[in-house]
């Protein structure tokens, strides 16, 4: 088990000699994830930066929930999903590449460089490739730097940002589809 | 006697629309007038701060503040009619999510007094003077409010109660929220004073939307003849409706114009700009990166588009390094 906070040195010691990029990784269950897996079982290193969410598919992966970890502290994020055509939902990968290439725009309008926000399809079988791109991306981002959108000097009245709150209960919802 | 409620309005980073929509409630204002004193009103009546702080705490019953919060002065305001309100309500969007206002969030405050005071075409500044905080004008001692780094929604600077959302908020939101404040109807601190669902629930034409609605190209208003009848999103038009509040019951739609997000989002959305974002980008019709891309090229701001009103309220407040 890594140390956290070794890894994040920014949070503990801001004078460390190097500030390892700190990635936050959506794996989609049905592939991704299981390729993350896989390079578990198999033994294959890569760099220990990721801190992987489990999602149950890309298309779940709502832009909120990366502009969430870029403002607390995240200096990459990675979404994995399964290749065009295996989706275990069969839509839900296009619904996430449409996203984030829309969401790529936007971020670029915000400060955050492309190499900070990745896209990738793996498949279960693909083991060897979450290395690969693990590795690529913190090598990219150690180029880049620190992100720093976490803002400590903010006004202390902004509260810590809370996605969903649970809606109270018996409320009814009425869905709205687009 | 029965001495009335007394309330006041007040305004910061704002338009004046919201005094407008004020004067909007036609002879409804008589009622509220009937109702309550205004005891502080700058746009409309002549009294001033220290009329206000000679005020006791809480002696007004609510204080409904519109504009963003972006100078010293601002800030300092909405502190003190915090202290001297019961009920601090934030009027329109600029108070409720940062507003108009609030896209200079995507710029830093040096570039914005460099275009301002020295770039912009017409200015005539030959001395290259900026706004000081503290300026000499011969023997006059000068002080102008501090121009801060980042523009602030109201509830980024004070507690707030209460919050009308709209661009401005429409009479019907602002009678209700009135009588509910009158009557001590009031719901659950903290509330948005409209109802909490999407815009196209209440949309007049939403029994036109298609069950999927597919896009090729994203089109301007100026570019195409909009059909009156039909769904402004099965049209191809940008409408920010199924990630906005409703309550509006559609007036833009109602003119033709695509919804472009004033109300904020519903109550469990946390970011409209990256919840309108989702919406729109599944609705293209392109399963391939490139096509995808080029369709969104008829986007050409999505930033500005999604985050007009909530850049300040939204999850990154502002862009890197502002």
């Amino acid at each position: 088990m890594p140390n956290l906070v070794e890894l994040t040195p920014r949070n503990g010691n801001a004078s460390a000699a190097v500030a390892e990029p700190l990635i936050v990784g959506f794996f989609c269950t049905w592939c991704t994830y299981l390729a993350a897996d896989l390079a578990g079982t198999s033994r294959i290193k890569y760099s220990p930066n990721v801190r992987v969410v489990r999602v149950m598919c890309s298309g779940r992966i709502d832009p909120q929930f990366v502009l969430n970890a870029f403002a607390r502290g995240a200096d990459g994020v990675l979404i994995g999903g399964c290749h065009p055509g295996d989706c275990h939902y069969q839509e839900g990968n296009y619904n996430c590449l449409r996203r984030s290439r829309l969401l790529r725009r936007v971020l670029l309008d915000l400060g955050i460089e492309e190499e900070r926000f990745r896209v990738e399809w793996i498949s279960a079988a693909e083991g060897d490739r979450v290395r690969v791109v693990i590795d690529d991306m913190v090598g990219k981002l150690r180029k880049l730097g620190p992100l720093r959108m976490k803002r400590d000097g903010l006004p202390e009245r902004i509260a810590a940002p809370e996605l969903e709150s649970p809606l109270p209960a018996g409320v009814a919802v009425e869905e709205v589809t687009v | 006697m029965h001495e009335k409620p007394k309330i006041a309005f007040y305004w910061c980073a704002s338009c004046g629309g919201c005094e407008e929509a004020v004067i909007d409630l036609a002879e409804e204002i008589l009622d509220v007038v009937a109702a309550a004193d205004i005891v502080f009103w700058p746009v409309a009546l002549d009294f001033k701060r220290h009329d206000v702080e000679r005020m006791p705490r809480a002696s007004i019953l609510a204080t409904f503040l519109n504009g963003a919060i972006r100078t010293s002065e601002q800030e300092e305001m909405a502190k003190l009619l915090r202290e001297k309100s019961t009920y601090l309500i934030a009027f329109g969007s600029c108070s409720h999510i940062g507003g108009v206002p609030g896209l200079a969030n995507f710029f830093t405050r040096q570039s914005i007094l460099q275009q301002v005071y020295l770039d912009a075409p017409t200015t005539e500044n030959p001395n290259h003077v900026l706004p000081e905080t503290n300026g000499r004008d011969g023997n006059r001692a000068l002080s102008l409010p501090n121009f801060s780094e980042q523009v602030r929604s109201l509830d980024q600077v004070v507690d707030v109660d209460y919050y009308l959302p709209g661009c401005p908020p429409l009479p019907k939101i602002i009678t209700a929220a009135a009588s509910a404040l009158l009557n001590g109807q009031l719901p659950e601190k903290g509330s948005v004073l409209a109802p909490d669902q999407a815009l196209c629930t209440e949309c007049s034409r939403k029994d036109s939307k298609p069950d999927k609605i597919a896009i090729k190209q994203f089109r301007r208003p100026q570019e195409v003849v909009i059909d009156e009848t039909q769904c402004l999103l099965a049209q191809g038009l940008l409408c920010l409706g199924p990630a906005t509040r409703a309550g509006c019951e559609a007036p833009c739609i109602q003119g033709n114009m695509p919804c472009t997000g004033c109300c904020g989002a519903p109550g469990r959305v946390r970011d409209q700009g990256a919840k309108a974002l989702s919406a729109i980008a599944s609705l293209i019709d392109s399963r391939d990166e490139a096509e995808i891309d080029q369709i969104l090229a008829t986007i050409p701001d999505p930033a500005g588009t999604f985050y007009r009103y909530s850049l300040p309220a939204s999850l990154l407040h502002a862009r890197r390094g502002v």
